[in-house]
């Protein structure tokens, strides 16, 4: 292998920080857990804040890819509780008012529209208000937070926390156009913006509307996302008592939960899959479960059973799951009888689709056979020049943290447009590599690594819980707790960085390494060193460090997969050929890029 | 800020026929200095004795003074052990050994140790053929003691202090050859390829195995020009073979070379193939490992490997006629006989 090259090659160590790189939005994750170690939830708030946006709300929602990733998880049994962290940074900070940009009084000129009131468009006016530019916010709802607001159930996100953190944005002095629906892009258009950038969403639920019985009983059958909004927006305040709710996603879970709270007392989640493949984060079932909501699997709906429009049941095929030489699943009937469900109400929560019946066919932008905008991947730019999307708009339904690292990149294309700039020209990412040599046995990290098994959140007592749609079931960790948690991290960004010219061979490090992670072997191809190594390097997403010829003709490989971090190499090296190197990797904002 | 060695392994260690992975072998984190050899043997014998699946109990590890001495305290932390005093380690090693045959001994000596204070000691452990691996942790001085030339430093090599040293060097492998050896080795902490399969050879040999392994001291003796430096060393080290060490149960599948390779098997059935690379070399000939030592040294070489062996030798127990029961599973009417018997030995001597 050639030997690695940490100074041009940005994205090596980057990815040795699992949690950051999983991150869509590339949070410093170990930096702000380091932080809150220390006690500084200020700053490791703001870290948040300025890789994404939303920190209180993330830490309690977030879908947290970070998690699966986090090397800990491949130490030993559970990653890092980086979500809960970050909510504890939240929690815990100090009046931050102090630390938010200064935004210009005299604007630049320019004038954006932004369609939608989501974190993809807030995060959008947050990059670009510093620089002057005039936002103007449309959404159809009376509140800033799309379905941050909407969507989500205020037991598991409390309204004051959106609320400030959306008035952080909304304080930039932007130009709200609330209970304003857009319902002509051209319209738009031709009111003298320089950009429109759509942040709409998937605001469309799937319905079942073929089935028998849907129009029949109708009254007491609600579209998940649309009946969630009216919960959230105080219309609808009570469900009948028998519940089934369809779908197996978040969606269903929040349904589910929400219609316990609004009176229901046997709600039942009734999903097609496999309970192991729904679309539901683990933890999610878990609530659900922990509430007393049976999940029943491999069921398929036939129809709605009613007597006169008075919704009585719904009837259901049992089925099994069945898979061909692909893997490629297909749900084969049992041949059982069909089962009935008695119910006073179900919500359906299929899935949800995008929507764009707003904008005009004509008008210069291409859609896809699916219905979908023709984007540059990395600009979201359309085919009209001047209107970028963002968020659930651009590539579907996902979720908050990838809405907010999709409002950034778009951030960037709208002002390198304004400034008359190549959009595709984009500057890097910017990266810093500082020593944490302090001295003998002393590192500015803490390099000590404990055992301490992942702490669980505490939850509010459960009968309280249901009794109150608004009362936050997850009470976070207490700051003792958050200390062991924040500990447990393996400080992936204090990286081992490895000088060829100052090792003289001694195995030292070989030796100490707990992981056995360093190799000095004859270099070959990455598929032999992979296998010559000392334990066989098959996490092949997981790089191998390699280094230049050493004297003896040799080469140190090092494979990243389960290092701790513990700095125990460079503690060794009697030449310090290996030191302990803080890497800090920060995604390009538009702020800075408009320096260029 | 800490120096604690993590609790955390790989997660994909292999495990040997007990079961175990190599951190059942490991003892305390090493106080030594950063990028010493003795460390690196420290981690041989751990390798070593995962890879023989030793029971660590069933092993007594036995040291006198100095660095190297040290050492038995950050290896094989489940195993018994006796740090004992300058010069003093095969004198316990022999009454360890014949207080209980069935552990393996290990002793550990520096070449200080060994050469000065220990000499008297060292060699007649060799000649009394003590069941037991005897390792020269070699740095050319007391590394302990702040790097005095010890008794293996080469006449002109300089340490760190910068004065040539002015006598002339033992070689404790002709020595150990002349006394009557029965297996006797060379060879340097930084070469784990070699180091390995030598402690294991040596661990299953029954008699007194001697491997003498340079051993830079990176404080104190690791100049330019100290004779036992790393760079010195590697540039200047030569090999009596590739030393293959083949456990009982193991087929023997290589092809080889037959004028170039010696097979030696050992008393416990195990087999050491020794490729090697001068053909005048006889592992079974005193002489001729002694000759061959000494054709490298004219060279300006250190050879290394496997020089000598004699598998079918008889060790201290056999030559005594010694009980085969430790003494500790004795009861008392076989250790302590009385006054009956003691009359009956006094009278037949009268
Ligand atoms: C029930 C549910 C629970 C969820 N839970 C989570 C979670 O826990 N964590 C997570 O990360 N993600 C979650 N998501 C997904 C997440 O909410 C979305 O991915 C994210 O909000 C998308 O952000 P966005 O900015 O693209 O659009 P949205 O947040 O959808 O905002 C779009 C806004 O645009 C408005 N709008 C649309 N069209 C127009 C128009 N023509 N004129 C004016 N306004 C318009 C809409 O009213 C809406 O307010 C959940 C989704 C659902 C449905
Ligand atoms: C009886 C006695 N004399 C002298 C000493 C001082 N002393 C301690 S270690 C040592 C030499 C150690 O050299 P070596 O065996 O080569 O070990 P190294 O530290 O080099 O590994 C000496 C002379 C002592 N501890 N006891
Ligand atoms: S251990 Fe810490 S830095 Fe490493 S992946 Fe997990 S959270 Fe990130
Ligand atoms: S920091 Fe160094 S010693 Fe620690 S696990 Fe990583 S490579 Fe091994
Ligand atoms: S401890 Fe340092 S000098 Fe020794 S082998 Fe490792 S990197 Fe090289
Ligand atoms: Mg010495």
């Amino acid at each position: 292998m050639k030997p690695t090259d940490i100074i041009k090659d940005k994205e090596y160590f980057h990815r040795v920080v699992d949690c950051q790189f999983a991150c869509p939005a590339h949070t410093p994750v170990p930096e702000y857990i380091r932080l809150i170690a220390q006690q500084r939830y200020t700053e490791a708030y703001m870290i948040n804040w300025e890789s994404n946006v939303f920190p209180g709300v993330l830490g309690r929602t977030c879908d947290r890819p970070c998690e699966p990733a986090c090397r800990r998880g491949r130490v030993e049994e559970e990653p890092v509780a980086i979500c809960r962290l970050k909510r504890v940074a939240a929690d815990h900070k100090d009046e931050i008012s102090a630390h938010l940009p200064v935004i210009p009084t005299t604007k630049n000129g320019r004038k954006i529209a932004l369609v939608g009131a989501g974190p993809a468009s807030l995060t959008v006016a947050r990059d670009l208000a510093p620089l002057g530019y005039e936002l103007h916010v449309y959404d159809e709802q009376k509140k800033g937070g799309g379905f941050m607001r909407s969507q989500i159930p205020s037991f598991r996100l409390p309204e004051s926390v959106l609320d400030e953190e959306v008035g952080y944005i909304l304080d930039m002095g932007l130009v709200t156009h609330f209970n304003n629906y857009v319902d002509s892009l051209q319209d738009l258009l031709s009111q003298q913006y320089d950009a429109v950038f759509v942040g709409s969403g998937a605001p469309r639920g799937r319905d079942l509307a073929n089935l028998p019985g849907r129009q029949e009983a109708d009254d007491s059958i609600h579209i998940g996302i649309d009946w969630l909004a009216s919960v959230a927006f105080e219309h609808i305040e009570t469900i009948g008592k028998r519940v089934v709710v369809l779908g197996g996603g978040n969606t269903a879970m929040d349904c589910c939960r929400t219609a316990r709270r609004l009176g229901g007392e046997d709600v039942k989640v009734i999903v097609r899959s496999p309970y192991e493949e729904m679309k539901a984060s683990p933890w999610e079932k878990e609530d659900a479960t922990h509430e007393g909501i049976p999940i029943i699997e491999n069921h398929v709906p036939l129809e709605f059973v009613h007597e006169g429009g008075k919704l009585v049941g719904m009837r259901f095929e049992k089925v099994q799951a069945v898979y061909d030489d692909h893997g490629k699943r297909s749900l084969v009937p049992t041949g059982e009888e069909p089962v009935l469900y008695p119910c006073d109400a179900v919500l359906v929560a299929i899935g949800q689709e995008n929507a764009f019946p707003w904008i005009e066919n004509d008008i210069g932008i291409e859609f896809d056979d699916w219905g979908m905008p023709v984007l540059n991947p990395q600009t979201y730019q359309s085919s009209l020049s001047n209107v970028f999307f963002g968020g659930d708009a651009a590539f579907g339904p996902k979720n908050i943290i990838t809405a907010v690292a999709q409002g950034h990149q778009a951030a960037i294309s709208i002002d390198l447009f304004c400034n008359g700039q190549k959009v595709e020209e984009r500057l890097p990412p910017s990266t810093n590599l500082v020593s944490q040599k302090m001295g003998i046995h002393e590192w500015s990290y803490d390099n000590g690594i404990t055992t301490d098994d992942r702490k669980i959140v505490p939850l509010v007592e459960l009968t309280s819980a249901l009794q109150n749609r608004s009362l936050e079931v997850e009470l976070g960790f207490d700051v003792q707790t958050a200390f062991v948690e924040a500990q447990r991290c393996l400080n992936c960004d204090v990286q081992t960085v490895f000088t060829d010219d100052k090792c003289i061979e001694c195995d030292a490090c070989v030796d100490i390494c707990p992981m056995d992670c360093i190799n000095f072997i004859e270099n070959a191809e990455e598929e032999e060193l992979r296998q010559n190594i000392r334990v066989k390097a098959v996490n092949v997403e997981q790089a191998l460090y390699v280094s230049g010829e050493l004297k003896t003709g040799k080469v140190m490989v090092k494979d990243e997969d389960v290092c701790l971090h513990c700095g125990l190499c460079a503690e060794r090296c009697p030449t310090a050929a290996w030191d302990m190197q803080q890497f800090y990797y920060q995604v390009t904002k538009a702020a800075s890029a408009c320096k260029k | 800020m800490t120096y604690m060695r993590p609790e955390f392994r790989h997660p994909d260690l292999p495990v040997n026929d007990l079961g175990y992975t190599r951190k059942d072998y490991e003892g305390a984190i090493s106080t030594l200095c950063a990028g010493c050899g003795h460390d690196s043997i420290s981690a041989a014998v751990i390798q070593a004795c995962f890879e023989l699946a030793i029971e660590p109990h069933k092993v007594a590890k036995i040291s006198g003074i100095g660095c190297s001495s040290k050492t038995p305290t950050y290896f094989l932390g489940k195993s018994h052990g006796f740090n004992s005093v300058h010069g003093r380690m095969p004198s316990v090693a022999t009454g360890a050994n014949l207080a209980n045959r069935d552990l393996t001994y290990i002793g550990v000596s520096g070449d200080g140790d060994t050469a000065s204070i220990g000499m008297g000691q060292f060699t007649h452990a060799v000649r009394r053929n003590l069941n037991m691996l005897y390792l020269v942790e070699n740095n050319g001085c007391y590394g302990l003691t702040k790097g005095q030339d010890s008794a293996t430093s080469d006449i002109g090599s300089i340490g760190k202090k910068g004065t040539p040293n002015l006598f002339e060097p033992i070689d404790l492998c002709t020595l150990a050859l002349e006394l009557g050896a029965t297996f006797v080795a060379r060879s340097f902490s930084g070469d784990k390829d070699q180091l390995v399969p030598l402690i294991k050879a040596a661990i299953s040999h029954c008699g007194f195995a001697l491997i003498d392994v340079m051993s830079p001291c990176v404080t104190f003796n690791n100049n330019p020009n100290s004779t036992k430096g790393y760079e010195f060393v590697r540039d200047h080290i030569a090999a009596t073979g590739k030393t293959d060490f083949i456990p009982v149960r193991k087929e023997i599948m290589a092809e080889y070379n037959p004028g170039f390779t010696q097979e030696v098997t050992l008393h416990d059935g195990s087999v050491i193939h020794l490729y090697k690379n001068d053909s005048d070399l006889d592992l079974h000939d005193r002489l001729s490992a002694i000759q061959a030592i000494h054709r490298c040294k004219e060279k300006n070489e250190i050879l290394t490997g496997l020089l000598y062996l004699d598998p079918d030798c008889e060790d201290l127990h056999q030559i005594l006629g010694t009980v085969e029961k430790p003494l500790r599973d004795q009861d008392e009417e076989v250790l302590c006989p009385g006054s009956k018997a003691l009359e009956a030995i006094n009278e037949s001597l009268r």
